[in-house]
C-alpha cells in the first residue's frame, strides 16, 4: 500500500484542467455513498435567528482537534467579549475566547461535548449583558500585511475548521507547497443539517471576503466553490457574490452522502484520490468550509475572534426548528428552550449533537455548543428508530457497495469484533471516515461504526501503551546505569580511601623504621662514647641516665 | 591414487574457504544479545514490577526465551500473552493467578500532606517517577508512573494510593451500548430509516 501512496503523491492535481472539466460539466465520482432522506426543509426555511444571551456559558478549553491552550484568566476575572481565555503555546493549540462580556465564576470540570460526556476543564462565564467587545486591530487592507501576520491572527482568533472535524485552520494555511486547487466546501451532505446552507444564502459576501483572504494567503492556481445540488438558493447566492470573479469556479455536486467529506469531495471534483495517511496538500489541494471562510473574514477584516457559530436546531420534537447564531458555550437546555422543545413527543429524552449519521447523543442538557457543533437534532419518537436489535451479519455485501473510502466494512467488522486489531489495520481500518453509510444500509442493523470506533480507540490505546512502555524501559535502563555508576563510584572511593590509608601506614611504617634505626644508631654511638669514656677512666653511666 | 589425493586437496581447500567465510561472518555479524530476548522484552509492559517473580522485565524475557511460562505477567494481561504466544509459537494460556490478576491501569498518588520525606519510595521506584528529597515532600510524575506498586510497601506512613487512570474524552474507548449516563447507544448510527 505504501508504494501506491507514493505514486499518488506524485500525481498532483492540475488546477486549470480541473476547472476546465468542471466548466464543461465533467465531474468525477467517489465510490459508494447513500441517499438518506434529506429532511432539510424542517430547518432551512427561516433566516438565521439571534438567540438571547444565556444565563450561563460553559466554555471548554478544548473545542477542536489538537491540544488545549493554557489558561490565562482566573475565577473572578471580568472579561470582554472576544477576549482570549487561553494562550496557545503549541502549534496545534488554538485559544478559546469569552463568547460575551461577563465574569468568570468558576473553572471546573463539566460534561464535554463528546460522545462520552466525560468531564473536561471548562470555564463558567456569567454574562453581564453588556456585550462589550474586545476587538483586535482589524486589517481592512490585508493585502499590505505579511501573510504570516494574518495566519497568526487566524490562530489568535481561535479559528478551527467549522465543518465538523475542527482541524486548526492556521496549520492548514501554513503550507510549503504550491496550491493547485483551493476548494471551498459548501456541500453539507448530512441529512437535517442546514447551517452552512443558511450562512451561504445570507452571508455570501462575507464568505467571498474570506475566500479573498485565503487566496492572498495560499495563492492557489484555481478556486472552486462546491455546493450540493439540493441547495440551489445557496448556489445562486454564492454565484452572485463571486460571479464577477473569473478565477472562482462554481461547481454543483450531485446530492449523495458523504459528498462533503474532504477526501470524497476532492475525488468528486478532481478525480484524484488523496493518498491514505496523506493530506489533501500532498496532491496540491486545500479545503475550507464556508463557515470557516466567514470566520476568517470576521477575524481579519473586523478583528473579531470566533465566539459564535450557526447551529441548526431541528427534529420533529422541536416546535420551532430553525438555524440560530449560538454563542460558543451555550448549554443545550437554552437551545432547546429557544426552539420550543416538546418533551411529550419523545419516548425518552434524547438530544443528538451533530447529524443523524455521525452525531452522538448528548449525556447532559448542560453540554455546551463548541466550535464543531453544527446541529442539534431532537427527533420525535417515531422519527428516528432506536437501534438496539443487532442481528447476525448475513454477508449481503451492501456495506461494501456504499463505502465511500472503498473499504471492506464486513471484514473490518469481523476483525474489530474479534479484537484482531492487526488484521483490522491490514484492512485499512484507519482509512475509515466513520461516515456511517455502511451502518445505514445494514439490514441486520449492526452498529458497524461503533465497532470501528472501538477498535480504533483500542489500537490507539495499545500504541500509547507501547510508547509508554518504551519510555519506561529507557528510564529503567537509565536508572540501572545510574545506580551501577553510583555503586562503581562508591567502590572506587572506598578503594582509594583504603589505598590512601595503606599508603599512609606504609609511610608511617617507613618513618618508624628509620626512627628506630636512628635511635639504635644514637644508642650505639653513645655506647661507644661511654666505652671510650670508660676507657678514659671516668664512668659516665649516671650522666647518661640523668640526661 | 592421485585422483584420490586431488579430491582430498579440493575438499580440504573448500573446507578452508568456507571455514574462513563462516569465521569471518561470525566476527563481522556478531549479535551482542539474544535477539529473541529483545523481541520478548519489547512485548512486555516494562512496568518492572516483579510480579512474575523475576527482578524486572528483561530477566523475565530471558526466562521466557529459556522456556519459562508466558502467562506470568499481570500488567500485560491477555494481550501480552497473545503476542508472546504468537512469537514463541505456543498456545496462549490464561494468566497464572499465582502472580496476580489483570487490573485496570493505575498510577501511584502520594497524599502529600502525610508524606514525611523519607525517600524510601524514591529508592523503590524503578523508573524514577517520584521526585522529592530527604525531609521534603515527594510527589509522583503521573506521566512516567507505570503503576508497578513497588512504592506502596516501603512507605512507612502508608500515604501512597494506587488510583485508576482517569478516563477522558481523549482515551475514551467507545463502550458499545452504554455511555456514562447509562443511556443505550451513545452514537446513534442509522438514525434515519
Amino acid at each position: 500500500m505504501e508504494a501506491f501512496a507514493k505514486i499518488d503523491i506524485l500525481e498532483r492535481v492540475d488546477g486549470s484542467a480541473v476547472v476546465e472539466a468542471i466548466k464543461a460539466g465533467r465531474l468525477h465520482n467517489f465510490p459508494g455513498g447513500v441517499h438518506p432522506p434529506e429532511a432539510k426543509l424542517l430547518s432551512n426555511q427561516a433566516p438565521i435567528a439571534s438567540m438571547p444571551v444565556p444565563k450561563t456559558l460553559y466554555i471548554p478549553l478544548k473545542q477542536h482537534s489538537g491540544m488545549q491552550g493554557s489558561l490565562i484568566v482566573a475565577v473572578g476575572d471580568r472579561v470582554k467579549k472576544g477576549q482570549a481565555l487561553t494562550h496557545s503555546s503549541h502549534p496545534f493549540a488554538v485559544p478559546v475566547h469569552a463568547s460575551t462580556s461577563g465574569i468568570i465564576t468558576d473553572i471546573t470540570e463539566h460534561p464535554s461535548a463528546h460522545a462520552s460526556g466525560l468531564p473536561e476543564t471548562t470555564i463558567v462565564l456569567k454574562p453581564d449583558g453588556a456585550e462589550d467587545w474586545h476587538i483586535m486591530p482589524p486589517f481592512e487592507n490585508y493585502r499590505t500585511v505579511e501573510p504570516i501576520t494574518l495566519i497568526e491572527r487566524i490562530c489568535d482568533a481561535g479559528i478551527s475548521g467549522l465543518g465538523g472535524a475542527g482541524f486548526p485552520t492556521h496549520i492548514k494555511t501554513q503550507h510549503n507547497h504550491d496550491v493547485e486547487c483551493l476548494i471551498i466546501n459548501g456541500i453539507e451532505c448530512e441529512p437535517y443539517i442546514s447551517s452552512d446552507d443558511r450562512i451561504m444564502r445570507e452571508h455570501a459576501w462575507q464568505i467571498k471576503q474570506g475566500i479573498d483572504i485565503l487566496r492572498y494567503l495560499v495563492n492557489p492556481k484555481a478556486i472552486i466553490i462546491a455546493v450540493e445540488s439540493n441547495k440551489p438558493e445557496a448556489f445562486d447566492a454564492l454565484k452572485t457574490a463571486c460571479g464577477s470573479d473569473a478565477s472562482i469556479t462554481m461547481a454543483s455536486i450531485p446530492t449523495k452522502y458523504p459528498a462533503g467529506g474532504e477526501k470524497q469531495l476532492i475525488q468528486a471534483l478532481t478525480g484524484h484520490e488523496v493518498p491514505r495517511s496523506g493530506l489533501p496538500m500532498d496532491i496540491g489541494c486545500m479545503m475550507f468550509n464556508v463557515g470557516t471562510c466567514f470566520a476568517i473574514a470576521d477575524a481579519i477584516i473586523y478583528g473579531k475572534a470566533l465566539v459564535q457559530r450557526v447551529v441548526t436546531l431541528t427534529g420533529e420534537a422541536l416546535k420551532a426548528p430553525q438555524n440560530v447564531w449560538a454563542l460558543l458555550g451555550t448549554p443545550m437546555a437554552d437551545l432547546l428552550a429557544f426552539a420550543q422543545y416538546q418533551p411529550a413527543k419523545q419516548k425518552r429524552h434524547k438530544v443528538i449533537m451533530g447529524g443523524p449519521m455521525m452525531g452522538f447523543t448528548v449525556t447532559n442538557d448542560n453540554v455546551p455548543v463548541v466550535k464543531i457543533t453544527n446541529c442539534v437534532l431532537v427527533p420525535a419518537a417515531d422519527e428516528l428508530p432506536d437501534i438496539d436489535d443487532e442481528k447476525p451479519c448475513i454477508r449481503c455485501g451492501y456495506c461494501t457497495d456504499v463505502c465511500p473510502a472503498g473499504l471492506l466494512p464486513q471484514q473490518l467488522y469481523w476483525y474489530s469484533k474479534a479484537k484482531d486489531f492487526a488484521k483490522a489495520e491490514e484492512y485499512a481500518l484507519a482509512d475509515c471516515i466513520e461516515c456511517g453509510a455502511c451502518a445505514y444500509v445494514c439490514p441486520s442493523e449492526i452498529p458497524l461504526v461503533q465497532y470501528y470506533r472501538q477498535a480504533k480507540a483500542e489500537i490507539k490505546a495499545q500504541l500509547d501503551e507501547q510508547q509508554k512502555s518504551e519510555k519506561a524501559k529507557q528510564r529503567f535502563e537509565q536508572r540501572q546505569a545510574r545506580l551501577e555508576a553510583e555503586k562503581h563510584a562508591r567502590e572506587e572511593k572506598h578503594r582509594k580511601a583504603a589505598e590512601a590509608r595503606k599508603a599512609a601506614m606504609e609511610n608511617n611504617g617507613g618513618d618508624a623504621k628509620a626512627k628506630i634505626a636512628a635511635a639504635l644508631a644514637r644508642a650505639k654511638a653513645k655506647k661507644q662514647q661511654a666505652a671510650k669514656a670508660n676507657d678514659a677512666g671516668t664512668p659516665d653511666n649516671n650522666d647518661e641516665s640523668s640526661e | 591414487m592421485s585422483l584420490f589425493a586431488f579430491a582430498l586437496i579440493i575438499l580440504g581447500l573448500l573446507a578452508l574457504i568456507f571455514g574462513a567465510i563462516l569465521g569471518y561472518s561470525a566476527i563481522k555479524f556478531k549479535v551482542e544479545s539474544d535477539p529473541l530476548v529483545d523481541q520478548i522484552d519489547a512485548m512486555l509492559p516494562q512496568t518492572q514490577c516483579g510480579q512474575c517473580g523475576y527482578p524486572g522485565c528483561k530477566p523475565y524475557a530471558e526466562a521466557i526465551a529459556n522456556g519459562d511460562e508466558i502467562n506470568k505477567c499481570p500488567p500485560g494481561g491477555e494481550a501480552t500473552i497473545k503476542k508472546l504466544a504468537d512469537l514463541m509459537g505456543v498456545e496462549p494460556k490464561p494468566l497464572d493467578s499465582a502472580h496476580g490478576v489483570e487490573d485496570v491501569k493505575k498510577v501511584a498518588y502520594i497524599r502529600e500532606a502525610e508524606c514525611i520525606g523519607c525517600t524510601k519510595c524514591i529508592q523503590a521506584c524503578p523508573v524514577d517517577a517520584i521526585i522529592g528529597a530527604a525531609k521534603q515532600m515527594h510527589t509522583v510524575i503521573v506521566d512516567e508512573c507505570t503503576g508497578c506498586d513497588l512504592c506502596v510497601a516501603p512507605c512507612p506512613v502508608d500515604c501512597i494510593d494506587m488510583l485508576p487512570v482517569k478516563e477522558t474524552p481523549a482515551n475514551f474507548k467507545w463502550h458499545l451500548g452504554k455511555n456514562v449516563s447509562g443511556t443505550v447507544g451513545n452514537i446513534d448510527i442509522k438514525q434515519v430509516s
